[in-house]
């Protein structure tokens, strides 16, 4: 059951690949929050019930409603046109996050190591790539900010594939998750929409050497 | 007593943050500089124990302390002298000063601590208050460097999270999950290869954000040139210390492992790289702030170029980054002087600073001198016994690229700094330039004698916690 969910996880990041709307990052955001839910759920089984709940809560409140109903108001206010403009077309786009994939599976294949489930590493690694790759890839900052949440998805996806043992280590991650989100988002909601009203990184220029 | 001191810096942070009358928010300035001083001597005075669990007043730590105590007072007078002539705001000038102290907290207690997630949430918390004072002017520009670099930090510090993680899945191969340094040196042995690879790579990556290394230097930069100078000097040096911090005591975990040749060489790449970054964009860089901070890349680039190659190499490291914070942050302490003589930080609309700021200007002349190692700069010796360890380690073509990138360097600086110096800029109206007090280049010259007289006549002292520093890395 839990491959079949990390599964479905890989095919948001295909669909994302190919997203033209903005509302549709935000929605496929909100599903992999959705996902992660039910992995936390059958996954960490072994931990205590307080600690599981606070997770889940993460999860869902935080993954799958906060973050997603916060960007969409941030479209909304700063009048973010809908067209997500990628710089390449969505076919390339389609075959780079395919080879992301493959690589991380050869990679995972050439690991010898009980500990780990492989698909938790799969998963994971791809999504941090697909993150990158979508910041690199995409105009609007706005799209920066949602390629970090899906990067730390990814995270949170490996933290789990360790999160029985070592529990502490799921719990600094949602630290972090909510740390750095708040701090980004913060900035953003703040200044970034109000001072640059056409907010396309091409305006995130002016600081250079002569 | 850590805990005592982290408790004591937060209190001060938060009534500074509330507080707007100012003979009350500098006095408490004053004070926390006090308790800084006492915590600084108390520690020493600790030498190699442990305290509160998670911090452990070893000679590396201690040291960089120290250093960091010393220049947070004169980044402290001169935050102060910033504030008087930018007539500032009460809020804004709460605000810069409570994330000043913030940052000095949170840079000591990251120096201190034994466990990589501490040092870990350490360095978030430095990310956080320097987003804070890089923010101060709070226009375009500012905001521009606030953007990069909370962005790029925010992916640094994910990066050294999954490293984290790693190493975790590594150390549950010697059947323990214990993560710090200590016990990870006393399971070195039975880490798994693979994952202590990968975790290397993340975390080291990483910490580059803080270090100013490649690939993630970018944010650095950015940050320093954007900052007012005074939080500049401290990011150009101490918060880079920190970085460094992060990345050897890792280092020397994975040194006790088979994989120190390979580590040697991710490290030696990354710096040798960052020394060609380094050289092309100060061939290029017309702003003098930037050029500073790429001067610092380059810095980084050397030692950790002396890491890789091991030997005397290890010693001369630790010489140098100590060193260096000192020439550093006295030429960044130096830069508001001559801004408020020119009013621009373009190179090419500063010129014949002797004429207007003698002293000043022989700052800047011995900071230059210093900067490039050149005899009787401190940082002479510890860059030619890293050349040294080069030498050593039968790296003859890497030493002789790298000393051809570093003329390249100094000529670049050195061109600037004498246009700065001596050549009278066409149409630059004198009449209205301010009188520059000579009281202020004062702390400047304290810190660059002190760079010189470490590295020629080092206390006997101060070599035994070098020496104490690198003691567990293989020679």
């Amino acid at each position: 059951m839990i491959h079949v969910l990390l599964i479905v996880f890989i095919i948001t990041l295909f669909y994302m690949s190919i997203a033209n709307r903005m509302m549709t990052y935000i929605n496929v955001l909100a599903f992999q929050g959705v996902l992660l839910f039910f992995v936390v759920f059958i996954q960490l089984s072994e931990i205590g019930v307080v600690n599981l709940t606070l997770i889940l809560l993460e999860t869902i409140v935080f993954k799958s409603l906060a973050v997603p109903i916060f960007l969409s108001y941030l479209l909304k206010r700063n009048n973010i046109t809908r067209e997500a403009e990628p710089f390449l077309p969505n076919f390339v786009s389609l075959v780079i996050t395919t080879s992301i994939v493959v690589v991380n599976i050869l990679i995972a294949t050439m690991i010898d190591d009980t500990h780990l489930d492989k698909i938790f590493f799969v998963v994971a690694l791809s999504t941090l790539f697909f993150g990158l790759y979508l910041i690199a890839t995409r105009r609007k900052i706005i799209t920066h900010v949602m390629g970090y949440m899906v990067i730390e998805n990814g995270v949170f996806v490996l933290s789990l594939a360790i999160g029985n043992e070592m529990p502490i280590l799921v719990n600094l991650g949602i630290m972090l998750d909510i740390f750095a989100s708040v701090l980004i988002l913060g900035i953003f909601m703040n200044k970034i929409g109000d001072v640059f009203k056409d907010v396309d990184v091409d305006q995130l220029s002016n600081l250079k050497d002569y | 007593m850590v805990i005592i001191y982290l408790l004591g810096s937060i209190a001060v942070v938060l009534t500074l943050f509330f507080s707007r009358n100012k003979q009350f928010v500098f006095s408490l300035l004053g004070l926390f500089l006090v308790w800084q001083s006492w915590f600084t001597l108390k520690a020493s005075t600790l030498l190699g124990t442990t305290d509160s669990v998670y911090f452990t007043f070893d000679s590396l730590g201690i040291l960089l302390l120290v250093t960091l105590t010393i220049i947070a007072i004169p980044a402290a007078i001169h935050s102060y002298i910033y504030i008087e002539n930018h007539h500032e705001p009460p809020r804004s000038r709460s605000l810069y000063l409570a994330s000043m102290i913030l940052l000095i907290m949170a840079i000591t207690a990251g120096y201190l601590s034994n466990h990589i997630a501490v040092t870990w949430i350490f360095t978030e918390i430095t990310t956080l208050s320097a987003s804070a004072l890089i923010y101060h002017h709070r226009n375009k520009l500012a905001l521009e460097g606030t953007w990069k670099y909370v962005f790029i930090c925010a992916i640094s510090i994910t990066f050294i999270f999954i490293g984290i993680l790693f190493l975790s899945l590594s150390l549950q191969q010697a059947g323990s999950d214990n993560l710090s340094f200590s016990n990870l040196l006393a399971n070195s042995k039975e880490l798994n290869p693979v994952w202590l690879r990968m975790a290397f790579l993340f975390i080291f990556t990483g910490f580059t954000a803080k270090l100013g290394l490649v690939p993630m230097f970018t944010a650095g930069i950015d940050a320093k040139d954007t900052a007012p100078a005074p939080a500049g000097a401290l990011m150009a040096s101490v918060l880079m210390n920190l970085g460094f911090v992060g990345i050897f005591r890792f280092y020397v975990v994975i040194a006790n492992t088979p994989l120190l040749h390979w580590a040697q060489l991710v490290v030696g790449s990354a710096a040798f790289l960052s020394l060609f970054v380094a050289t092309v964009y100060m061939l290029k860089v017309k702003n003098i702030k930037r050029m500073f901070a790429y001067s610092g890349i380059e810095h980084m680039g050397i030692v950790m170029l002396g890491i890789a190659a091991g030997g005397i190499g290890y010693y001369a490291a630790i010489l140098h980054i100590v060193l260096h914070a000192f020439v550093k942050s006295s030429l960044f302490f130096q830069y508001n002087q001559l801004y408020r003589v020119f009013q621009s930080k373009s190179i090419t609309h500063l010129g014949n600073y002797f004429k207007y700021n003698p002293t000043g200007a022989i700052v800047l002349l011995l900071g230059f001198v210093s900067s490039a190692a050149m005899p009787p700069s401190g940082l002479f010796v510890s860059e030619f016994l890293i050349f040294k360890s080069i030498f050593d380690a039968k790296q003859i073509l890497l030493l002789v690229v790298v000393l051809l990138l570093l003329t390249m360097i100094i000529w670049a600086f050195g061109k600037n700094i004498f246009k700065v110096l001596f050549v009278p800029v066409e149409g630059f109206d004198d009449s209205q330039v301010v009188k520059i007090s000579q009281w202020e280049s004062l702390s400047q010259y304290l810190l660059l004698a002190l760079a010189v007289y470490l590295g020629l006549n080092p206390p006997p002292i101060f070599v035994q916690l070098i020496n104490d520093s690198i003691i567990l890395l293989p020679h």
